[in-house]
């Protein structure tokens, strides 16, 4: 196993995800995560070459950065949103630190956090939903900004909590949910697909399963009270399977450059995003919160390696002397 | 996948330890060449120091002439073992020797008399031979077993070479329960335990009760990989109406390791920086409890052993029975000499050893004695050594999830790269026993352990200044 094999090993479990995204959404995948690939070699040849550090791109990680980019970036997000989330990704993602191994934060995080805020229009939840589209499935709104929008109607007494509960049934198609036959960014619709892929990842060790055990378990729980709370409508097992909290419990947070290397750390990190992406659903006005949640909780990392440095096999060896 | 009560219960686990890797085994290059007599050299290389411990002051004059198992060096250190001629001849002026570690030693040449008492299967007989009756050890007081192994020169033959005696010695504060025959041979190439407990069971198992009767032990286990089948079924009948239990634990790397073994065995863990009477427990390799039978119920010293000569790079692998003293050139000589495309000698395997010299044709020359610690010589090939190029460390905690001593190597690594002394501390650069599991998994390629080997040293030197 090297660097280079590992990141082909992700890409290979993404295979699943690529060939949902491009059934469900078409050209419009194609373009999307081509152009993201593309700018983000392009970027990491031409940084390298601009510090005068020897070449990279052969060890695939950009190639990796910009697949995943592509793949959290809606459907139909401009040419000009893949460009821009493609460079910030590489060079305030990872360049800026020093490169591959020494970024704090998740490179595609960063690139679309980067594009979230600069293009807030183009990555809106409204931005999903194309009316006139031969794509069925982009005609109602995702799963979450349905479940949000319902919230806020009961809220607002604009509907009845019988009304409401009729509403939210109807959202919750679970085997959609599963296959992947609903709107949403390209790579998170279908459930199967990163299953199929984190199976072999962690069947192939490149991930552990703390981490991804870690946001599931926490998420769940934090769902249910907030579900028991009526602050959310969605049942756990729908949050869970809907936007791109299974996508990022399986291939973002274990990204090994910017989790925690312990295996306690690796946990907590996992439970800490678990956690945000809840919070960030139930409270904030974003109806996805796992972007927030993933930069948040690689801000720890250094502190929870720290924290978890295990005692060594029978303890430490006492100090002579 | 690693399963939750791995995770859980890493104290209490019986059979194997937590972490740890499988190399290629590479076992089946010499796993059944029949142990051979290595012809009589004409000259060996008695190295002072072949031990853990005190360095030996010789004790014959140059031209003196000495017999098979004659003391030639001894210390009055208690931790210290005398060595003995190993061939029959005429000793040289002390001169010079590096053993692989890097370490200059003083070494008393020994020029072999034409006539030599034992040669070919008669020296094979002599040592290994039996009879070994297995009631003898409880007649035996536990002191002259200790002296047996003392004058004997017994050091551990597994390859850290620490003298047996003290091992054996008992002590009131920390009685011992159970003895661990280590016959696990967990480095990949090397064959010559396995050899030894498959063709000479009995030596084996009488020195493992001679091992119980010195420390009062209850039990022995005597622990094999499952990839021996062939020495656990002969140790097996060996061991039939003897207190000795024979132990079949995984084939994982390095199950050998004296903490991972007494771990796996006995669910005992070995304290930090501690040795493993510390939890009622000696451990003693299966070679050395051979040896341990032939000095105490023969009297006859520590004077060959068996050492693996393999790797795809060495014409016929072998499992030699070699004087000590001999050279690895000889060695590699009576081995067929290197192929075309051998890279690198490596001394003991090529997980724990010390790469020696590059491997050509002037590899038959090489003057490097063999101690007893040699448990064998390993000629790599370029396929063997090749690795893809190093890259930045991606955090990936591979080498956290494979270390047995449950450390975090590369932060280790890198610390002892930026010589931070107090990051290697705190990261327990102590408990590290440089396996070399970390290296193996490293992704990036990052030669882990070789860089936490110079951090350790680095530290030594500040503490020897200070």
């Amino acid at each position: 196993m090297s660097t280079r094999r590992m990141m082909i090993e992700v890409i290979i479990a993404l295979l699943p995800v690529i060939a949902v995204a491009v059934y469900v959404f078409q050209w419009y995948a194609v373009t999307s995560i081509g152009l993201c690939i593309l700018v983000c070699l392009g970027a990491e040849a031409g940084l390298n070459r601009l510090a005068g550090k020897s070449q990279t791109v052969g060890d695939w990680s950009a190639v990796l950065t910009g697949l995943i980019l592509g793949l959290s970036l809606p459907w139909n997000a401009p040419w000009y949103v893949a460009v821009v989330g493609s460079l910030a990704a590489i060079g305030l993602g990872k360049a800026v630190f020093g490169g591959l191994g020494c970024n704090i934060f998740n490179p595609a995080m960063v690139g679309r956090a980067f594009v979230m805020l600069s293009f807030a229009r183009e990555l809106g939840a409204a931005a999903y939903v194309v009316v006139e589209s031969q794509l069925t499935v982009v005609t109602e709104a995702t799963p979450l900004s349905l479940a949000k929008q319902f919230a806020a109607d009961l809220a607002a007494g604009r509907v009845t909590a019988g009304d409401a509960r009729v509403q939210i049934e109807s959202a919750e198609r679970f085997w959609a949910l599963l296959v992947g036959q609903v709107n949403g960014s390209l790579g998170e619709t279908s459930a199967i697909a990163i299953l199929l892929g984190g199976i072999y990842l962690l069947a192939r060790r490149v991930i552990s399963w703390e981490i991804p055990l870690g946001v599931v378990l926490v998420s769940l729980v934090c769902v249910e009270l907030s579900h028991l709370t009526g602050q959310t409508l969605l049942s756990p097992m729908n949050h869970l399977i809907s936007g791109s909290l299974l996508f990022g419990a399986v291939f973002i947070a274990t990204d090994p450059v910017t989790s925690p290397m312990t295996r306690w750390g690796k946990f907590v990190y996992g439970l800490g995003i678990g956690f945000f992406v809840v919070v960030i659903r139930v409270f904030s006005s974003y109806p996805e919160g796992l972007m927030f949640a993933v930069l948040l909780m690689n801000a720890t990392v250094p502190l929870l390696n720290r924290w978890t440095i295990p005692n060594p096999l029978g303890g430490p060896v006492p100090k002579k002397g | 996948m690693m399963n939750i009560t791995s995770w859980l219960g890493a104290r209490s686990s019986v059979g194997t330890f937590v972490g740890g890797i499988h190399p290629p085994e590479e076992k089946e290059l010499a796993a059944d060449a029949a142990i051979e007599v290595l012809p009589s050299p004409r000259e060996v290389r008695i190295s002072l120091l072949q031990h853990l411990g005190a360095m030996c002051q010789a004790t014959v004059k140059p031209r003196q002439e000495v017999q098979v198992g004659d003391v030639i060096g001894r210390s009055d250190a208690f931790v210290a073992a005398p060595v003995h001629a190993s061939i029959a001849g005429v000793a040289q002026r002390e001169s010079v020797a590096t053993l692989p570690n890097g370490r200059h030693v003083p070494v008393i040449p020994i020029k072999a008399a034409a006539e030599q008492e034992f040669r070919g299967s008669a020296l094979l007989a002599d040592i290994y031979g039996g009879p070994w009756p297995v009631d003898e050890a409880q007649r035996l007081d536990p002191k002259d077993i200790v002296q047996a192994a003392r004058e004997g020169g017994l050091v551990g033959l597994g390859g850290a070479a620490f003298p047996t005696h003290v091992k054996l010695v008992r002590n009131d504060k920390f009685p011992i329960d159970t003895v661990i025959m280590n016959g696990c041979e967990c480095e990949p190439y090397l064959t010559a335990d396995d050899r030894v407990m498959f063709e000479f069971p009995e030596p084996v198992i009488a020195g493992t009760l001679l091992s119980m009767q010195a420390v009062g032990a209850q039990r022995a286990l005597v622990c094999i990989e499952e990839n021996k089948p062939r020495a656990i079924e002969s140790l097996r009948s060996a061991a039939r109406g003897t207190a000795v239990q024979v132990v079949v634990l995984k084939t994982k790397y390095p199950q050998g390791g004296e903490r991972q073994l007494v771990l796996a065995a006995t669910g005992r863990t070995v304290p930090g920086g501690g040795l493993p009477f510390q939890v009622g427990v000696v451990v003693v390799n299966v070679a050395t409890a051979a040896a341990l039978a032939r000095s105490a119920l023969r009297g006859k010293p520590l004077t060959h052993r068996v050492v693996t000569v393999s790797g795809a790079g060495i014409r016929q692998p072998k499992n030699v029975l070699t004087p000590l003293g001999t050279t690895y050139g000889e060695l590699i000589r009576y081995c067929g000499g290197v192929t075309g495309n051998a890279t690198r000698v490596v001394a003991g395997g090529p997980m724990m050893g010390f790469t020696l010299s590059s491997a050509d044709e002037k590899s038959e020359l090489i003057p490097t004695p063999v101690t007893k610690g040699t448990s064998g010589i390993t000629v790599l090939i370029d396929r063997d050594v090749q690795r893809a190029g190093q890259t930045a460390c991606i955090r990936c905690g591979r080498c956290v999830q494979v270390c047995p001593m449950r450390l975090v190597p590369t932060r280790l690594a890198l610390a002892a790269r930026a010589q931070h002394r107090e990051v290697m501390e705190r990261y327990h650069i102590g408990a590290c026993v440089e396996c070399g599991c970390c290296a193996f998994t490293c992704p990036a390629s990052i030669p882990l352990v070789q860089l936490i080997r110079v951090g350790k040293v680095m530290i030594q030197n500040m503490d020897k200044r200070s």
